[in-house]
């Protein structure tokens, strides 16, 4: 009996595609940002909201994963933005190849932003790199507070966490305070921003993506 | 569960080695999991011996090494297991440690009959 030592990573393939879409973002100066939480949390809604306020001369792009239906991609299109349908058929998260692929008809060197809206799931994408500069994490007031010591690898990962529907705080027995101290236990650095669909945290989420917009720009932030 | 691609992409690297090692019967796989990496152990031990089962890996055994979150504190340099993912510095209460192992998901080696 021998051994080969191998040494490499499972995901090869994926963090080797992921790293070329990095050089490519990073090349074009592209804020990549990838919204990972469990389905129905709010992440179309999030997205709505944030077009709606965008300025129409910046150049954002979205891809949006489901496991079936063209819907988000309808929902999101309103705007005037670019969006594509990312459907996979059944798997359960995004992954570098969807990513490349779809991007591949688009010029990249005409985009500020690429937002990618993953597949609703707090597990399965947490393993992916899809090249981008943040996860962002969202988690809803009608969820438990506990999800993020459930599902830590998420939170641990992600830059940003949203917390969402916070104007039904005053109907659902949810403590903000012991969600986000939650969130911090597992990544004392989280960022979090409380909003709502009605418009709370809005502005302060806004002014987070044009810092981070600016920062891509200016060459300040590089995805590692 | 994404467990069923991890291990497709599993095998296709053991494919790809098989042909560096032409002739060699690999017997085992040893992956290594981190608590970080977002994989369900038992998931993938299921998952492998459902993909293995009807393919030229059918033989193939699976061990699978789990790896503990440990952190590195920036302040005063102590290393330590992140118990409950509670990642502040026990020596001196730091918050903002660093993760130094946990987030592995690699295949670590295969064993190889003479």
């Amino acid at each position: 009996m021998s051994q080969i030592v191998v040494e490499k990573k499972v995901l090869n393939e994926n963090q080797k595609l992921a790293a070329e879409l990095r050089e490519k973002f990073r090349q074009h100066k592209i804020l990549v940002l990838n919204l990972i939480s469990a389905p129905g949390s709010g992440k179309t809604t999030l997205l709505e909201r944030t077009l709606e306020r965008l300025d129409k001369n910046k150049r954002v792009v979205l891809l949006t994963g489901d496991l079936q239906t063209e819907n988000d991609a309808t929902r999101l299109a309103q705007w005037g933005f670019p969006v594509k349908q990312i459907i996979t058929g059944g798997t359960c998260h995004l992954d570098a190849k969807m990513i490349e692929k779809h991007l591949a008809a688009w010029p990249l060197e005409s985009f500020d932003m690429l937002i990618i809206e993953n597949v609703g799931n707090l597990v399965c994408p947490t393993s992916y790199d899809l090249g981008e500069h943040f996860k962002i994490v969202i988690l809803s007031v009608t969820e438990g507070e506990d999800k993020p010591l459930k599902y830590p690898s998420i939170f641990v990962k992600s830059e940003l966490m949203i917390l969402s529907k916070v104007d039904l705080l005053p109907y659902v027995p949810f403590s903000a305070e012991l969600a986000k101290s939650n969130a911090r236990s597992v990544h004392p650095g989280i960022q979090i921003i409380e909003t709502s669909s009605k418009g709370d945290g809005l502005d302060e989420w806004m002014k987070w993506l044009e810092e981070k917009l600016a920062a891509v720009k200016s060459g300040e932030l590089v995805s590692a | 569960m994404h467990e069923l691609s991890i291990v497709s992409s599993v095998l296709d690297q053991l494919d790809e080695l098989q042909k560096e090692h032409e002739g060699a019967r690999f017997s085992k796989v040893g992956l290594r999991v981190g608590e970080l990496a977002g994989v369900d152990v038992d998931c993938l031990r299921f998952g492998f011996e459902c993909v293995v089962k009807d393919t030229h890996w059918a033989e193939l055994a699976l061990e699978i090494e789990q790896v503990a979150r440990r952190q590195r504190c920036p302040r005063c340099n102590a290393e330590f297991k992140a118990e409950n993912w509670a990642t502040a510095c026990p020596q001196c209460g730091e918050a903002a440690t660093i993760t130094i192992a946990g987030e592995e998901l690699q295949i670590a080696y295969v064993e190889v009959e003479e």
